[in-house]
């Protein structure tokens, strides 16, 4: 399991999105975008993805989706694992919406989400584009939160494109890296 | 990297495309031997091999030269049985394993061998608040001598003096009550110094195992 360090990027506080438009080719079959102390301007928010597809313009392909959520308070409040279908957490049909990896996230200065995001065989133009992420964070309400998010992009147009981004305010700071297994 | 590979049965390497159907900028190693140019991103740090030990101490190799750590827990073997897999970690103004506190969450899933019972479940009873002791990662922990554990372990930035640390896990094990069972565990540890010791245990007994550290490149 080699892998290769295709891209860095990282966040300084004055945009609201981290669009990756190169590099998502046919050299790699499997992707991994490992996401560090991604920080948000503002509290309670969340940090989504959308793909765009080759020739394509604007991130908005109709993706269906799954998501859970395992949660637990540092007052030892909580303590639950469900499936979320809220917060537009899941998707399905002709949805194009950004797809949330992590909702409600804390902006206080040590907080932040971390987490992977793996792409399988975007360049294809055959079959439709699957990914799975796993995300963890503490919430803004202070309890640990860890996301699951998976779905395909329905499309088998090759995909080239993917943008990090919130709901609302800027990405403070933080780091995306893209690599390339083998 | 070294350069280690010249020629294949009398060819020079750069006058290769492909190996049995592989692009060569794809290939790591040929018979162990590293190419070239080929750069894997994926670096393994260190390999930690127990027997009969009460711990796996990690003190070294934990700093700013990664931002993504990932552990490869292969065959960990209890000595006591039905006991907790568990770890905790050291802060770089911290000692003993018992002073940066941990919030996580933990479901389980399971099929008994005779299927009697299948599940999948939050364990409200092994997630942590604010916790400096042991933070369970795996249970019924066997001491049979085919039962262990494996699994992965994510950190993240330990090296951090601004965030907490995130971390997620993933095990599984042919359990002590004969059963497939597996866990999810993630959380952070709620403390803005940075991280450079991690410590992993049974809460009863030695172990018998082996954990690879790995970092993924930052650049």
């Amino acid at each position: 399991m080699a892998k290769t360090l295709i891209s860095t990027h990282t966040a300084d506080g004055s945009s609201t999105s981290i669009d990756i438009t190169s590099g998502i080719d046919d050299t790699y079959s499997v992707y991994e975008f490992h996401y560090v102390n991604m920080h948000l301007q503002s509290d309670g928010e969340r940090l989504q993805f959308q793909f765009n597809a080759d020739g394509g313009s604007g991130f908005n392909e109709n993706m269906t989706t799954i998501a859970f959520l395992a949660s637990h308070g540092e007052d030892d409040s909580g303590g639950s694992l469900a499936y979320q279908g809220d917060f537009s957490m899941d998707q399905a049909g002709t949805d194009a919406r950004d797809q949330p990896l992590g909702v409600g996230i804390g902006a206080d200065a040590d907080q932040s989400i971390s987490g992977v995001l793996t792409l399988y065989d975007p360049s294809s133009t055959t079959y439709v584009k699957h990914f799975m992420a796993r995300s963890v964070h503490p919430q803004n309400g202070d309890e640990a939160r860890d996301h699951y998010v998976a779905g395909f992009i329905n499309t088998t147009s090759a995909i080239d494109e993917i943008s990090f981004r919130t709901n609302t305010g800027n990405i403070d700071a933080g780091t995306i890296k893209m690599f390339g297994v083998s | 990297m070294a350069n280690a590979v010249t020629k294949v049965n009398g060819i020079a390497i750069a006058d290769i495309a492909k190996i049995s159907g592989q692009n060569d900028s794809d290939l790591a190693k040929l018979n162990a031997l590293e190419f070239t140019g080929v750069t894997d991103a994926h670096t393994l740090i260190s390999t930690s091999t127990a027997s009969n030990a009460t711990s796996i101490d990690i003190s070294s190799g934990i700093d700013s030269t990664y931002d993504v750590y990932m552990f490869d827990f292969i065959n960990l073997n209890a000595a006591t049985d039905n006991t907790t897999f568990q770890f905790q970690v050291n802060a770089t103004d911290g000692a003993d394993y018992n002073d940066s506190a941990i919030t996580s969450t933990h479901f389980a899933y399971y099929h008994d061998e005779d299927d009697s019972g299948t599940s999948l479940y939050y364990d409200t009873s092994r997630d942590a608040a604010q916790s400096t002791s042991g933070i369970p990662l795996e249970h019924y922990v066997g001491n049979g001598a085919d039962e262990s554990i494996s699994g992965r372990m994510w950190l993240y930035a330990p090296s951090s003096g601004t965030y907490v640390k995130h971390w997620m896990a993933q095990f599984f094990e042919n359990a002590q009550h004969n059963a497939a069972y597996g866990t999810h565990v993630a959380g952070y540890i709620n403390d803005t110094t940075a991280i450079d010791d991690i410590r992993f245990e049974m809460a009863s007994g030695n172990l018998d195992g082996l954990i690879k550290m790995y970092g993924l490149a930052k650049s």
